[in-house]
């Protein structure tokens, strides 16, 4: 992403706007500008804000005068008033940090808008997390933070050093070079992403296991981690495995994700790999 | 796809947030269009006064936009959510979204869509409890569930919660906490009023799973009291 320097007045809307605070007012030339290194690439700014079409000089010119009399010029706070924004061409790996961060843009990988796979959401079709199985989704970066690919190659080894299969249609899964180590491809190691997530499933007596290895390694990063637990219900639509163990642990269940169990199968599990629902984004993506 | 699962905030705080989730099954090209079924749901989720539509492909029911002419930037904004707009727009098989703020709304809208049987996979995202109650609603057991075991490290007594509470409100972080923390700043100056704050907030959603009640709520809170 880059703000067109001819354009943008200054206001300071976009400063509060992006998610990873990469956007200031340089002191220098009175301009915003964005930190690229922190820079997600997610576009909150450019599809978030509503693009109006006021002329910069006139409103330069306005400001000057405004801030003789100590008055305030006051945009709506959702607005760019000079559509500043313009999208840069990503080329790899740098289009590795849109792909993660703008949730719009498909993953090439697995052909699904977002940042993991329909995990449970669909498990009623897909019976992907099956009884006696436990489902984890371990997400990066959320709240605020963002997180590097080199941090989530540091959960990924610990994980596959555990033995732990990742979950092959995950768009992280596709980023590395070899699922047993839980390598991610060199490359992509210092993009930086606004979130990601590492799926795997695992037998429910390693549920403990595998949360302690989690928390472990997150002591040693310095991003925020948030975990799902996923699992199927017995017939009578109740948990009474992985629930108590959760709450033994010491976590409050303040909010979950109920599948309902009205979703019709229409082709086998392994059929359901390798469908890709959208167009694929980036063919830079598979190379 | 939406990402609902990790909002900040005790289960009390989700009392007035529940997200009714479609999906159309992997593989339902191949059987058939499912566009017809996911328009439906929201055609039928209007019936039940939601807060807000959407898809994960073109955001919700209070879009940005992009102005034509210079006057518009003095003209009074629409912060009315567009719901007729969403529907019309659903052009792709993706995640659909409906919210409520009323528990008994959304256990009606899912007995609705047992009674459809469209195939889609029906997910409710929200509190354990009020899952549940839809569940009983719709005279259906749990088929699965995913737990959020929250952001680890941030105790719900943290400062800035508030703002925390309306930035996880767009699961996939699109909602910066600068912004939220902004707009509670204007709620609390008289700036703006809370509906007009959230809606500013809104916008930002790219799936349309914001819940403009609870923002609205959490804005009162926040307005005389931060913590």
């Amino acid at each position: 992403m880059k703000i067109n320097q001819d354009k943008c007045v200054a206001c300071g809307n976009c400063t509060y706007a992006c998610p990873m605070g990469a956007i200031y007012i340089d002191p220098v030339v009175n301009r915003a500008k964005i930190n690229s290194d922190e820079c997600v690439e997610c576009y909150a700014c450019y599809n978030g804000l509503t693009k109006e079409q006021l002329p910069p000089g006139i409103v330069r010119a306005a400001r000057q005068a405004m801030k003789v009399l100590r008055m305030r010029f006051e945009p709506e706070p959702d607005i760019c008033p000079t559509s500043a924004f313009e999208p840069d061409k990503l080329e790899w790996p740098r289009i590795v940090r849109r792909a993660f961060s703008d949730p719009r843009v498909p993953h090439e990988s697995t052909g699904i808008v977002g940042r993991g796979t329909e995990e449970v959401k669909t498990n009623d079709v897909s019976g992907r997390v099956g009884p006696g199985e436990v489902g984890f989704t371990v997400e990066f970066g959320r709240p605020g933070v963002g997180a590097w690919f080199y941090q989530i190659q540091e959960m990924s080894r610990a994980l596959a050093a555990a033995g732990v299969p990742f979950e092959k249609n995950n768009p992280v899964t596709g980023l590395m070079t070899d699922t047993a180590t839980g390598d991610i491809r060199p490359d992509v190691l210092n993009e930086k992403v606004l979130s990601a997530i590492l799926e795997i499933k695992v037998p429910v007596a390693r549920t403990e296991e595998i949360i302690a290895i989690v928390r472990a390694v997150e002591r040693r990063l310095d991003t925020v981690i948030a975990l799902g637990v996923g699992v199927r219900c017995d017939e009578n639509g109740d948990d009474k495995v992985v629930a108590p163990i959760l709450e033994k642990l010491g976590y409050k269940l303040n909010r979950a994700k109920t599948n309902l169990g009205l979703g019709r199968a229409v082709m086998s599990r392994n059929d359901a790999a390798g469908d890709a629902r959208e167009p694929a984004f980036g063919s830079e993506m598979a190379k | 796809m939406t990402n609902t699962l990790h909002r900040f905030g005790d289960a009390e705080s989700f009392a007035d947030d529940l997200i009714v989730i479609a999906i159309p099954a992997k593989g339902a090209k191949k059987q058939g269009d499912p566009m017809p079924a996911l328009r439906r749901f929201l055609e039928i989720a209007l019936e039940y006064d939601p807060v807000n539509l959407g898809d994960a492909m073109h955001g919700g029911a209070i879009r940005p936009k992009r102005t034509k002419h210079v006057f518009e930037h003095w003209m009074k904004k629409d912060h009315s959510p567009d719901f007729k707009g969403v529907i019309d727009g659903a052009t792709a098989p993706t995640t659909f979204a409906a919210v409520f703020d009323k528990r008994e709304n959304a256990e009606k809208f899912v007995e609705r869509l047992k009674k459809e049987d469209f195939g889609l996979s029906i997910n409710v995202s929200s509190s354990i409890a009020n899952g549940q109650a839809c569940c009983r609603a719709a005279h259906v057991a749990r088929h699965s569930v995913g737990y959020s075991l929250g952001f680890d490290g941030i105790g719900e007594n943290t400062p800035n919660r508030h703002a925390l509470m309306l930035s996880t409100m767009c699961g996939h972080g699109m909602i910066s906490q600068s912004l939220a923390r902004k707009m509670i700043d204007f709620v609390k100056e008289n700036r703006r009023s809370p509906e007009e704050a959230a809606a500013s907030l809104s916008r930002f959603c790219s799936c349309g799973i914001f819940n403009t009640t609870r923002a609205k709520r959490i804005m009162e809170e926040a307005r005389k009291k931060i913590f």
